[in-house]
């Protein structure tokens, strides 16, 4: 143990004399390498928890990954977007309807950018937003049962990309298109996308009690590419931040016909004044198609249905509530400083960064200063609006995040590294190389009015060499750095799932002591549920056999069922009695054309079977449940499709 | 080798349930898997000792946070309708009033246990198995099948309990 430790030690320090070989500071690390050790700062001992949750995004996993910081632990895959066999979301009868779309049902999406609820601007805690980007969709998750509880998709959009970033009562999830589409879809040539082509922002509401959503708003803009966007806060709040590029409006070739224009815009959205147009019945409904999905806890199943319509405003019927702020260099992420004061456009083909005054900005919307106007949308003058470029040396900034006390951290793409710099003197205070080509950053809470300024995590998109090779594909790379310090501090690397985009991070105080531990039988209201064992039963419709199930370790109830026909569809309803904290029990059937279930104590889920041949066919508990697992199976016999086998069940005899 | 024993008694298990089926002609194959049978459905401990289950400890207040608890002489009957219906939930999964399951049969379970024995057992069953001979020895007879803790609170336990002096 003791020798582990020492070779950890060894391992972390060579490590950080490594790192400090690329400082400018080389006279602080001997000190710095003194009092501190990288190693017990990550170190979280047996049955210890760590300080805070972090949530990555999955990308193409098309789910949500929940880590522990610092120790970089991955604690769950939360399904969201993509079926999940593990569990049999996406598979199950009660889930699939989650997958459900206007294109039918697509089982994966790419998942971008979590951002967790907001109260007066700062983290609550009750829910996790991340957006689908390949087919429009925003999903919520509960952060009690960390499972997705709602999906909505977002029509006249395509590629949605700049979400979904709430306001600051999470009063909307705001969802923004990175492709420009026609709107209407309709039967057009490409390259008459110029002029005709539109970019749809939807602003979608988020019920205060439930967290439903329903989008109250999409304004219809210029066809260019929305690519992030973050809320205004504080005094900014009310306001929204959208970064543009291909303001060209290029419909080919875009790495090169998108990168003409030497600025692109953000464009500042004030939702305050188009929310009061629309209560007061502006905005046009227009025919759409998209579906509305919602699991309810008490039936444990979700319903889809599709949505017919949707409220859009053209920004120029609403005076005074759109503006274009020039950003140089196709600004990638939109940041918003605690205060509400800067905002920050990160020219992820510059070395430097715009950093944009939300007080000039006002000052002159007020003084009507503007630079021209792209389809009738005013421009206001760069020289107007701007509060300072931060002039770092890096190259190819994307994200920035803040620490709540003063300091931003910005990644650089190209030149491999975070720079942290100061708010309001620009002056850059540290930079760390990253591994390798490092996207977004996070710090918890870092994009909210209270960060929570002790580690910041870089995710990284390029892996190569940080580990044992694995052929040619890797998971991406994470890296933690300590910045309660004036300098930052590589901590460790941390191998993550699919690819993470951004990442959301929240104390673990707010959310451990309210994560849900059980179901509560008593509560169960799925209407397949049998809450004793003398409810057990098989019935039958037709060609459908029902199997209400009831399961406790270590048995199913009934295990014995005959009567079941070839050509049948047989549905095995199985709640799972347990009332005690992780004790799921999993149930597969032999050449069930669908995954397992994993049922949580108190749950039922439901599973399809169409039995394709005559036989006596076993199922049984996936989940190691207790000494008596292996015991835990149960049979079916199937019977040939015209024999008149009565159907009958039983357990033990009874 | 333990699958064979296991495979032979789920087989005769199957068959068992068979016999009180619907297809009388399947009866001679029963023959077959007999033998193993015999021997499972004796369940006679190795020691000569008094199995667990049948073993009175009326002194023996388990272990929990049930310390001492005196029951009225008279039997309170909403607590026994309640007591009944949380034990039909959350227990006849695997006890039935009427014969020995995967756990043992209640009845009569006052004449063998303390009512405190009783109310820790369903509490905390993980730290009655581990600390109480009594439990212990029931885990055992009971073929290792370990009870669940379903979570209830001190005064559902109360009402199950109740529940079972009405079980004689």
């Amino acid at each position: 143990m003791k020798k582990y430790k020492f070779q950890l030690l060894s391992l972390f320090g060579a490590l950080m004399l490594l790192t400090s070989c690329g400082n400018n500071n080389g006279q602080n690390t001997s000190s710095g390498a003194l009092n501190s050790s990288a190693a017990e700062k990550v170190y979280v001992a047996p049955g210890e928890h760590d300080e805070f949750y972090a949530f990555m995004s999955g990308g193409y996993s098309g789910n949500l990954t929940v880590y522990g910081l610092p120790s970089g632990r991955m604690f769950k895959e939360i399904p969201v977007f993509s079926q999940f066999p593990t569990s049999g979301y996406g598979y199950s009868e009660e889930t699939k309807p989650m997958l459900e779309t206007s294109h039918g049902f697509v089982p994966w999406d790419d998942s971008h950018h979590p951002d967790i609820s907001q109260t007066n601007g700062e983290l609550d805690g009750r829910w996790i937003f991340i957006n689908g980007n390949n087919t429009p969709r925003i999903a919520r998750i509960s952060l009690s049962t960390f499972e997705t509880e709602e999906i909505i998709e977002v029509p006249n959009s395509a590629g949605n990309h700049s979400s979904s970033f709430v306001t600051e009562n999470t009063e909307y999830v705001v969802a923004g298109t990175r492709f420009s589409v026609p709107i209407p879809q309709r039967d057009m040539p490409i390259n008459e996308y110029k002029g005709n082509f539109k970019g749809s922002l939807s602003f979608i509401s988020v019920d205060p009690e439930h967290g439903h959503m329903d989008i109250k708003f999409q304004i219809i803009m210029p066809g260019f590419n929305y690519d992030l966007s973050h809320p205004g806060r504080g005094k900014s709040h009310g306001w929204f931040f959208f970064t543009t590029y291909n303001t060209e409006e290029a419909n080919s070739l875009q790495e090169v016909n998108s990168s003409q224009n030497d600025k692109d815009f953000i464009a500042a959205i004030n939702w305050k004044k188009i929310e009061a147009y629309v209560n007061n019945g502006g905005g046009i409904k227009v025919p759409a198609n998209y579906a509305h999905n919602v699991y309810d806890e008490s039936t444990h199943s979700a319903t889809s249905m599709m949505k017919k319509e949707v409220l859009t405003v053209n920004p120029l019927d609403v005076p005074g509530a759109v503006f274009f702020l020039p950003t140089p260099k196709s600004p990638h992420g939109c940041d918003v400083d605690p205060s509400g004061e800067y905002i920050i456009g990160n020219g992820k083909l510059s070395a430097d960064l715009t950093v944009h005054s939300f007080d000039r900005m006002l000052a002159a919307i007020e003084a009507k200063k503007f630079d021209g106007e792209a389809y009738g949308i005013p421009i206001l003058k760069f020289e107007d609006v701007l509060a300072g470029t931060v002039k770092s040396g890096g190259l190819g900034p994307l994200h920035t995040e803040f620490d709540g006390k003063g300091n931003a951290y910005t990644t650089f793409f190209i030149s491999s590294e975070v720079v942290k710099w100061k708010l309001g003197t620009w002056e850059v205070i540290d930079r760390k190389p990253t591994y390798y080509s490092v996207g977004h950053i996070m710090v918890p809470g870092g994009n909210s009015r209270k960060p929570f300024g002790k580690y910041a995590v870089a995710l990284n998109k390029i892996t190569k060499d940080r580990y044992l090779p694995v052929g040619p594909e890797m998971e991406h790379s994470a890296q933690i750095y300590d910045i309660s310090g004036e300098k930052m501090e590589l901590l460790y690397d941390f191998p993550t799932h699919g690819e993470p985009h951004y990442a959301a991070g929240i104390p673990a105080s707010i959310l451990a002591p309210k994560s849900k531990k059980l179901y509560r039988l008593d509560e169960n209201k799925h209407p397949y549920a049998v809450t004793s064992p003398d409810q057990a039963r098989v019935e039958r419709k037709g060609n459908e056999v029902h199997i209400y199930m009831s399961t406790i370790r270590s048995h199913f109830t009934p295990d014995n069922i005959e009567g079941v026909k070839v050509g049948d569809k047989v549905y095995f309803h199985i709640t799972n009695h347990e009332q005690d904290f992780d004790v799921p029990h999993g149930f597969a059937m032999i050449g069930q054309n669908t995954s397992e279930l994993l049922i949580m104590p108190g749950q039922t889920k439901s599973s399809l079977w169409e039995p394709k041949q005559v036989g006596v066919w076993p199922f049984y508990c996936t989940d190691f449940c207790s000494a008596l697992h292996q015991e835990m199976q149960g049979y079916v016999r199937v019977s040939p499709a015209n024999s008149d086998i009565e159907l009958s069940w039983s357990l033990d005899g009874d | 080798m333990n699958n064979i024993i296991k495979a032979s008694f789920l087989l005769a298990l199957g068959l068992l349930i068979s016999c009180g089926g619907k297809e009388e002609k399947q009866k001679e194959k029963i023959q077959i898997g007999q033998k193993t049978n015999v021997e499972t459905k004796k369940e006679t401990p190795v020691s000569n000792e008094v199995p667990a289950s049948k073993r009175i400890t009326l002194e023996n207040k388990g272990v929990g946070k049930i310390t001492s608890l005196t029951l009225d002489a008279t039997i309170d009957n909403a607590m026994v309708e309640r007591g009944a219906a949380l034990f039909k939930t959350n227990c006849t999964a695997c006890h039935k009033t009427t014969k020995r399951f995967i756990g043992p049969n209640p009845t009569g379970i006052l004449e063998r246990r303390s009512p405190e024995w009783i109310m820790n057992m369903i509490l905390d069953p993980k730290l009655m198995t581990e600390e109480d001979q009594c439990a212990k020895d029931l885990l055992v007879e009971f073929n290792g099948a370990a009870m669940a803790n379903q979570n209830l609170t001190e005064q559902q336990a109360r009402d199950i309990l109740e529940y079972f002096r009405t079980l004689k």
